[in-house]
């Protein structure tokens, strides 16, 4: 069976061979607990701290005891929040954006409803770019903690953390970035940042599931989440998954040496897809801030038909995207992104992600463009606010409208 | 991705009857933009014998609202409106080999669609029929009268069943009250659920609430042979067999292993959503029968070697 066109990036990524390659001995020759005190252990200890050198030279990050291993993304976010508004028991408010990820989100949800925090949830605008205004009027001494994504996952868009974190730090709030989606794909220098922590994910830049890390920045007051070992300086208790830490170890040195081609080769095939769809389709157009976003993602709302046929007739074409419909979820609204920009409910079923990566080539590419346009068109055809033969919607208004 | 059936992606793939319907005499509309699905059903039925002689149908949606609106196609050509109108959602949903709990919503909006055709091919105002319930969930426009019948078609008893099929309740929550309220008086209406007693005004509290009579100890059930137990297995599951098949599936003894009984549920029951639910009725139907507890667990769970 052939592997098929991956362009589902943004969700998960392949493992790079050369990570395995770094990984495997892990499993095997150098098996110690890196906590025990025999040679076993030590060899283990020592390609950790490798690892971690990895991590702190992709981040920029001044020194390398500021990088914290986790389970990923989700732990490191929710492990950032915790960690702020138990070192500032008295401040208690949040200041997060409303198209975070659900690691972020959801927390910030509870805290609010069962701890009683007050949480601010900046608006942002049409193209996903955060109402500065409304983060201005957010921020309080009374705010333990900023967190504000990197970069959006559905539609790339990018925020503007290094000012965002300045104006947290002038209020004497904490910012936490959650740099998943952003981490690998743009150039950063956190010993240059006011940003005070971040969260990313090995499986988002070709590492494997299971690993991520959090950036604490040096000198920050810190509670950790999980308790019970000294391991990470008693920041994050349990043995450590020492063959992740090594593939997102090898997964990072990998992720500056590809930087470029994202931004240049990767990043033309995402403007090539994006180009030649839109030209190909009427009825369609491309979701968030095209001018600032992450080099390898696409999100194209198409109208009048709903994103998990979408999917489905991809996935027949041997495609793999994504989208933010909520009949790929089981929920039944469309994705929280798409409405907080006010994406029109006939657009944001449709809303469909190709997310690209190093892996992805230009014959892909070719077949994507190929394909797409009569996907949309066999689907517009069944559906009843499409004008057949005219290529345009037409009036259809349902008794439960 | 969602576990459809080879049916469900055979409708979906190519489905059957999509397109506009010139001749249609029978126009039904239901769903929304807003809600992620909508359907336009067309009929075309013969004034003299009421049948239905074509249907064709437009939907926007997932794959299953797709694959349910080409079903309903293919099950209604042919038959008069009033046979049609005996159709439900249920009906649907079984006729693709089963969708996804989740998914549920979509077959629901086919009979609606149908009921709206038909109501338009018989003049009768559809909008009327609509408004005698309340508006209850204003996010999908879904009212009391939909959610009583996907209720009462379906046996739900849940909040969560409601949502799954109609969409109810999805978004904003605010609603959850007030399908709980229509959900508590159908299912008090249907017996599934009394109603709770009203008070007598100014008697609220403890005073009012009578302490239960202790029950009577169950008499022993008399000791049965081997042979007897056996005999009893099979006549309780032969008695449920009946019930099983009016719903598609059926189920068949495997073996008696002490206080472990060995099933094979087959047809619709093999691979449904609701087979833990079957298999728990059965439990419950031979521990009465036998007097003792006993385990009822799918063949596939039998010891290798056994």
């Amino acid at each position: 069976m052939s592997q098929g066109i991956y362009l589902d990036n943004n969700a998960t990524t392949r493992v790079d061979p050369e990570v395995l390659q770094e990984m495997l001995p892990l499993f095997t020759e150098h098996f110690g607990n890196p906590s025990s005190m025999h040679g076993f252990g030590a060899a283990v200890g020592g390609k950790i701290e490798w690892g971690r050198k990895q991590v702190q030279a992709l981040l920029g990050a001044a020194h390398d005891s500021e990088i914290v291993f986790t389970s990923g993304g989700t732990e490191s976010d929710n492990t950032a929040i915790l960690s702020a508004l138990e070192a500032y028991p008295k401040k208690r408010e949040i200041v997060t954006s409303v198209v975070e990820h659900p690691g972020v989100l959801a927390l910030c949800e509870y805290l609010e409803k069962k701890r009683g925090y007050t949480v601010h949830r900046i608006p942002v605008d049409k193209r996903g770019n955060l109402d500065m205004e409304a983060y201005r009027a957010a921020l309080s001494d009374r705010v333990a903690i900023v967190s504000i994504m990197w970069a959006n996952n559905e539609t790339g868009t990018i925020f503007p953390v290094e000012e965002l974190a300045r104006m947290a730090k002038e209020v004497g709030a904490l910012f936490h970035t959650d740099a998943v989606q952003s981490v690998g794909k743009i150039p950063m220098k956190l010993a240059d940042s006011a940003i005070d922590m971040l969260s990313l994910s090995g499986h988002k830049l070709h590492a494997p599931k299971g690993i991520g890390a959090l950036y604490v920045k040096r000198g920050l007051r810190f509670r950790p989440m999980l308790r019970g070992g000294h391991q990470e300086r008693s920041r994050r208790a349990g043995t450590e998954n020492a063959p992740g830490i090594v593939g997102l170890g090898a997964a990072a040195q990998l992720a500056l040496v590809h930087m470029g081609e994202e931004n240049t080769r990767v990043k033309a095939l995402r403007d090539r897809l994006e180009q030649a769809i839109l030209a190909a389709v009427p009825s369609c157009f491309v979701t968030g801030n095209p001018d600032n976003r992450l080099p390898n993602t696409c999100n194209i709302a198409f109208e009048y038909i709903e994103g998990e046929a979408i999917l489905l007739l991809l996935n027949e074409a041997g495609i793999a995207a994504s989208s933010g419909s909520a009949c790929t979820s089981g929920s039944l609204e469309p994705s929280h992104v798409m409405r907080a920009m006010g994406v029109p409910y006939t657009a944001a079923h449709g809303a469909t992600r190709f997310s690209l990566s190093r892996d992805t080539t230009e014959e892909e590419i070719d077949r994507v463009i190929a394909v797409v346009p009569g996907i949309i068109a066999k689907l517009r055809s069944l559906s009843p606010y499409w004008q057949q033969g005219a290529d345009r919607p037409k009036e259809f208004a349902p008794v439960y409208s | 991705m969602w576990n459809y059936t080879d049916k469900v992606k055979e409708h979906f793939f190519n489905p059957k009857n999509s397109g506009v319907l010139d001749s249609a005499n029978a126009v039904g509309e239901v769903g929304s933009i807003t809600c992620g699905d909508a359907l336009l059903l067309m009929l075309k039925v013969d004034p003299d014998t009421q049948i239905i002689q074509d249907a064709k149908f437009q939907t926007f949606g997932c794959g299953s609202a797709i694959a349910s609106s080409s079903a309903l196609t293919e099950m209604i050509i042919g038959k008069t409106v009033d046979e049609a109108l005996t159709l439900t959602n249920r009906d649907i949903a079984e006729y693709l080999g089963g969708l996804p709990p989740e998914k549920m919503h979509c077959s629901v909006m086919g009979a609606e669609a149908l009921r709206a055709a038909i109501a338009n091919y018989k003049g009768e105002a559809w909008e009327d029929d609509h408004e005698e319930g309340e508006l209850v969930c204003k996010c999908f426009g879904i009212d009391a009268a939909m959610i009583e019948r996907a209720v009462t078609v379906n046996g739900l008893t849940t909040l969560e069943e409601v949502t799954h099929y109609t969409k109810a309740g999805g978004s904003c929550q605010t609603c959850h009250e007030k399908i709980e309220e229509v959900l508590e008086e159908v299912l008090a209406k249907t017996g599934a659920l009394k109603p709770a007693r009203k008070h007598t005004p100014g008697t609220v509290g403890l005073d009012a609430i009578k302490p239960l009579e202790p029950k009577a100890e169950p008499a022993a059930a008399p000791k049965l042979t081997n042979v007897q137990r056996m005999q009893a297995i099979m006549g309780a599951i032969e008695e449920m067999r009946p019930q099983i098949q009016r719903d598609g599936g059926d189920v068949e003894l495997v073996d008696i292993d002490g206080k472990d009984i060995y099933v094979r549920l087959s047809g619709a029951c093999s691979g449904c959503s609701q087979s833990a639910g079957t298999m728990m009725g059965v439990q419950m139907k031979l521990v009465e029968k036998l007097g003792e507890f006993v385990r009822v667990k799918p063949a596939s769970l039998m010891p290798v070697g056994a």
